[in-house]
């Protein structure tokens, strides 16, 4: 079973030391539990969706695949190796892009190629290759501003798939997208894991789009951030059903997964409300505080 | 069907010459509308002494302040005077460069040290570099060393200054997605950070460009035997008050054409955030 697995994730923990309260007495450093005991197998080419309430970890989790940070405990396996690092066998997307602006989306997507060390004219072919993959033939040319933020994303999923990685990784890629735009690239992006085939982690608060696009949806529960249920999604082929989001089953898992979250955003929106309530001090400001989530 | 491709290609050149009609006139709008200020400036500067309302004797026409600039211009006194200014504000304009590109890379990334650094920094730059000219005199003497020096000092900490918070502020989710790649502390600096951090760099170049000319300008007022700041304070000395308004004016245009080229060197190098215009 394990060695199937692409990734494993075993008994991670990660806490932050947060100085609590402004005034210098208070200021006694104390843990806080991000992530606790999180324990997930991702198979080779599976596309695993993980979806949380805000501030659950989802994003912590993300920077420790990625190799960003380190776990304070547990490993995370790629391929039966402890991840020790970032390196390109991982390819990330962010919400925000995280484009290069002072290079034109050819020389963006080139830019893993030529950490890899691929010679200049390879670089050139296979960036060619996956502009057109994302369909966006004809813009290599354009600077980042030059670009909608569909076609920004489009070019970073095309930067992260040129490196040719084991493992895509995206954090909440398609959030700050319109409604159109962010349908059309998650069929996109179905279309683009069936092409390459690659086994893609997919992070999100969106339920729709975690059942749209999972074949296994794990939830997260609100802070500190443990699974609390790994769903599966069966169908077979969403591209070719015509509208996916009203079949019945589709409705009724995301329902399932609605009525396995409905506590943990309610818990995490009053984790919110006091850590707010913390930063700015108890006397008027509490009551203000108060008042405006009343 | 000729004859319709005929008609076709007539409009199409009609439409053409029309486009290059507008653009004409649009050119020639602009045109007017960025030298009117000056033209009227400068017919007013003629007319005022000529019809008494200033003093003819302080305020000479325009007229007679151009020939001045020829006369000048062609007993070669300018060009000296020109070159000498010039040598001290591009010596110690590139020194500094020299000096704060590289410091102020290393300050910013070094975030510790650049808090630690900003407020002194601050302080500096907000010295007059004018106001320490006298401690460069005594330290360095009347020669050129001090001039440069000056120059050196007010181009300085806008430089230092801009590169700091230009490396400062590099966007981290650029460097976060760069190690991501994972991209060595060496090739992020160099892939990453310097082309981030460019535009306000540039910013601080052209503040030291603008500096450089009006410090040393005034340091060449107080004990120099050469330079446009020379030249000025002597022919106002001499009573030369043509001669004097010539050296102004030759300051003036200086000052634009340093301005235009350091720009015309920023769009080159950051032309990738043109459209988003100033």
């Amino acid at each position: 079973m394990t060695i199937e697995s692409k990734i494993s994730i075993r008994h991670v923990h990660k806490a932050f030391s947060v100085k609590r309260g402004s005034k210098p007495f208070k200021a006694e450093s104390q843990p806080v539990y991000a992530l606790q005991d999180i324990n997930l197998e991702v198979r080779q080419g599976e596309f695993m969706v993980i979806v949380g309430p805000s501030g659950c970890g989802k994003s912590t989790l993300l920077d420790l695949l990625a190799g960003l940070t380190k776990p304070g405990g547990g490993q995370i396996l790629l391929d039966g190796q402890a991840i020790s690092g970032p390196n390109l066998d991982r390819g990330i997307v962010f919400q925000q892009y995280a484009l290069f602006p002072w290079k034109t989306a050819l020389a963006n997507v080139e830019f893993g190629l030529e950490a890899k060390g691929v010679g200049r004219r390879e670089r050139r072919e296979t960036a060619q290759r996956f502009i057109e993959l994302v369909g966006l033939g004809g813009f290599e040319h354009r600077y980042p501003h030059e670009l909608s933020g569909g076609m920004k994303q489009r070019i970073a999923i095309a930067r992260s798939l040129a490196y040719d990685p084991e493992v895509l990784l995206m954090d909440e890629p398609f959030a700050a997208l319109d409604a159109q735009t962010r349908e059309t690239l998650q069929s996109e992006l179905l279309r683009i894991w069936e092409a390459t085939g690659k086994t893609i982690i997919f992070i999100t608060h969106g339920i729709e789009e975690a059942v749209y696009l999972g074949q296994r949806v794990a939830i997260m529960t609100s802070r500190p951030g443990r699974i609390k249920r790994v769903i599966d999604i069966p169908f077979e082929s969403r591209r070719s059903e015509e509208d996916l989001r009203s079949n019945p089953d589709f409705v009724k898992l995301r329902h399932e997964i609605w009525e396995l979250l409905k506590d943990e955003v309610s818990r995490a929106q009053e984790q919110e409300k006091s850590k707010t309530l913390d930063a700015y001090g108890e006397g008027k400001s509490s009551a203000k505080g108060g008042a405006r989530h009343g | 069907m000729a004859e319709s491709n005929v008609a076709k290609t007539l409009i199409l050149q009609g439409r053409s010459d029309g486009g290059t009609l507008e653009r004409a006139t649009a050119k020639a709008r602009r045109a007017f509308r960025n030298s009117v200020a000056i033209l009227l400036f400068l017919a007013a500067w003629e007319i005022a002494p000529r019809t008494g309302i200033v003093n003819v004797t302080f305020f000479p026409p325009f007229s007679e302040v151009v020939s001045a600039w020829w006369g000048l211009l062609r007993d070669g006194d300018l060009q000296d005077h020109l070159a000498a200014s010039l040598t001290r504000s591009i010596s110690g304009f590139l020194l500094a460069n020299l000096i704060a590109i590289p410091l102020g890379l290393a300050i910013g990334w070094w975030k510790t040290a650049a808090d630690y650094l900003n407020p002194f920094l601050e302080l500096m730059r907000n010295t007059a570099a004018l106001a320490i000219l006298p401690v460069f005199i005594l330290l360095l003497g009347l020669g050129e060393t001090s001039k440069i020096a000056i120059v050196l000092y007010a181009s300085l900490f806008p430089l230092l200054l801009n590169t700091i918070s230009g490396v400062k502020n590099v966007d981290p989710l650029l460097v976060k997605s760069a190690r991501s790649m994972g991209l060595s502390s060496i090739s992020l600096f160099r892939k990453v950070i310097v082309p981030a951090a460019l535009p306000t760099m540039f910013v601080g170049i052209r503040q030291a460009g603008a500096s450089s000319i009006l410090v040393l300008v005034a340091a060449e007022m107080v004990g120099a035997t050469s330079g446009l700041g020379y030249l000025i304070q002597y022919a106002q000395f001499s009573f030369l008050i043509p001669q004097m308004y010539a050296g102004i004016i030759t300051i003036s245009v200086l000052g634009i054409i340093v301005n235009y080229l350091l720009l015309a060197l920023e769009r080159r190098l950051t032309g990738w955030r043109q459209t988003y215009g100033e």
